[in-house]
């Protein structure tokens, strides 16, 4: 279990979210204006700088870790239940309810869907809730998707048809005995969306679109960054570092969890 | 097969016309009034009427829907409220400028996945198969716009060698392509790894190897073409991915391109202009997706036999 491969990502996972969760006990000062310190360099005091408007690079990047977390977790949560919710139905009922969910699913998935994110939330206006609506209306459906393909083939298990011959009524079959069985695929799936989506809220962050200023967020602070490359490359290079970390930690842990939760690759 | 092509076909008329409701409905979505949004506060009531009017935001939503439909049949996207000219004509020069964007990432993409997959496939458990895969997982984790100012931090602040931003010379296209590329690079060499390792334990391999070939003629000729299926597939579903990508690349790089335009569009209002970018993005998603369906259909007789 703790290999370096494992122990180095969950570590760095550990801060971040040690890191969003604390940040309203620890006292930050992310939006004092310090002229004085102006586009200065890491320092002894300052462990990353100041950027642009003289605020602490840290404080910023430690208030940037609650947004993406704030949005991750939000978004992971909407579109779970929703995904989940739409996907066992579809798949429970079939016939033409089923392939009207099914086309509605192939609509959203013919979108680039950075693309659609980045139009709904153009279109919503700023704010945190808004990223995170635009995020869930294209994170559902890969959940939809999983626990609809799932619910297929567990509709025949002999559990399921010993249930149903014990007349069991429908949402307790879903519950107690479909429901289990979709939680290991979709914690897999939930936990690459992870990565996802703090790129994503990043990115509309970094296009303008994500939460508003003076509100922290890395993709914000890597936009402000671009702008004084040439004498302060550190304000661009702190989020831009911190964000990548974490994705690339989620994209580790996420293949070691699917490698741990693969009953067939193990028998191997 | 001709069934199995009418088949996708008429799915993809069906996926267009849900994507066309989709970006209908968008301008729905706008809190409030959109006309007053896109007006702003000091609008008159006289100028919101005659944009609602021009619009068709005064009649019912089935109307419009009809109008905006049979709009699109005849080529017509709408008029920008910024520019005041027909969309049509406007989106043009960008949409060829992302499409050139796009497919320099696409052939770089594909120049750096196939000698680094096959590397890595061939020397398995060494130290080049990590190193490709630890690329190939730096590039899947690295944002396009931390990518992008990292590039222009080295190469164009540091060494000095190529243009910043914008589209005045032929080496501008060099450094988006680079961040647009970088991704699908590595989705497409674990992609190339993967195939590879399970073609090289098939018989006819083994033949190949028998029979005296050079181990370059096997990996070419009758490794990589069989392995050739399976990346059409990721190459056809990746490049979603990289047409949205390449909306914040442009915005990174300044390139003059469709992405570039869409955020424009979103901080000007313009949301006439914002629904007919996401739809002709959408669009040829969609389009090439089912090409590459066929294709594939066509490559390999098994897939169309079984439907």
């Amino acid at each position: 279990m703790f290999k370096p491969q494992t122990f180095i990502p969950l570590s760095i996972l550990l801060t971040w979210l040690g890191l969003a969760i604390s940040s309203t006990w620890l006292s930050l000062h992310p939006n004092d204006i310090s002229l004085p310190h102006l586009l200065q360099s890491p320092s002894a005091i300052a462990w990353l700088g100041y950027d642009d408007l003289g605020r602490s690079l840290l404080d910023r990047l430690i208030l940037g870790a609650r947004t993406s977390f704030l949005v991750a977790t939000g978004v992971i949560s909407v579109s779970l239940t929703v995904g989940t919710v739409i996907g066992m139905s579809s798949g429970w009922l079939g016939g033409t309810m089923d392939l009207i969910i099914v086309r509605i699913m192939d609509i959203f998935l013919a979108f680039p869907s950075i693309l659609l994110a980045i139009a709904l939330s153009g279109l919503l206006g700023p704010g945190i809730e808004n990223v995170v609506f635009a995020l869930s209306i294209i994170g559902w459906v890969g959940f939809a998707r999983l626990a609809r393909a799932q619910t297929l083939s567990l509709k025949r298990r002999e559990h399921v048809i010993a249930a149903i011959a014990l007349g069991a009524k429908v949402p307790r079959i879903l519950f107690r005995h479909v429901l289990p069985l979709l939680v290991a695929p979709l914690v897999v799936e939930a936990t690459f969306g992870i990565a996802g989506i703090v790129i994503a809220e990043a990115g509309l962050s970094f296009l303008g679109l994500g939460v508003q200023p003076p509100t922290a967020s890395w993709g914000s602070m890597i936009r402000d960054g671009t702008r004084y490359m040439l004498v302060a490359p550190h304000i661009v290079l702190a989020p831009g570092l911190a964000l990548m970390l974490v994705v690339l930690s989620v994209n580790l842990l996420g293949d070691r969890l699917r490698d741990w939760l693969d009953v067939k690759g193990k028998q191997e | 097969m001709l069934t199995f092509i009418l088949t996708r076909l008429f799915s993809m008329v069906t996926v267009v016309i849900g994507i066309i409701t989709l970006v209908f409905l968008l301008i729905h979505l706008v809190p409030g009034d959109p006309v007053q949004v896109m007006l702003g506060e000091t609008a008159t009531v006289v100028a919101q009427d005659e944009l609602r009017h021009s619009l068709g935001l005064d009649q019912p939503l089935h109307t419009q829907w009809w109008h905006y439909f049979t709009n699109l049949l005849q080529g017509n996207l709408g008029t920008s409220l910024h520019s005041k000219e027909p969309i049509a004509e406007k989106i043009g020069k960008p949409l060829w400028e992302t499409a050139k964007l796009a497919i320099a990432g696409l052939f770089l993409a594909i120049l750096i996945a196939l000698p680094l997959g096959s590397l890595a496939a061939l020397r398995k458990d060494t130290v080049w198969d990590s190193g490709a895969m630890l690329f190939s997982l730096l590039g899947i984790s690295i944002p396009h716009f931390w990518l992008g100012p990292l590039l222009i931090l080295l190469f164009s602040l540091q060494l000095k060698w190529l243009p910043v931003s914008g589209n005045e010379e032929w080496s501008s296209i060099i450094l988006p392509a680079i961040t647009l590329g970088t991704a699908l690079a590595s989705i497409l060499a674990r992609m190339v790894r993967a195939t590879l390792l399970e073609v090289l334990n098939e018989d006819y391999i083994r033949t190949a190897r028998a029979k005296g070939l050079r181990e370059s003629a096997v990996i070419i000729h009758h490794a990589l073409r069989n392995a050739s299926l399976p990346i059409i597939t990721i190459l056809g579903l990746q490049l979603g991915a990289l047409l949205g990508g390449a909306v914040i690349t442009e915005t990174v790089f300044a390139w003059p391109g469709i992405g570039q335009l869409t955020v424009e569009s979103i901080q000007n209002r313009d949301y006439p202009v914002v629904q007919a970018c996401v739809l002709l993005i959408s669009l040829t998603y969609v389009i090439i997706n089912t090409f590459t369906d066929i294709l594939y259909a066509w490559l390999d007789p098994r897939v169309h036999y079984r439907v």
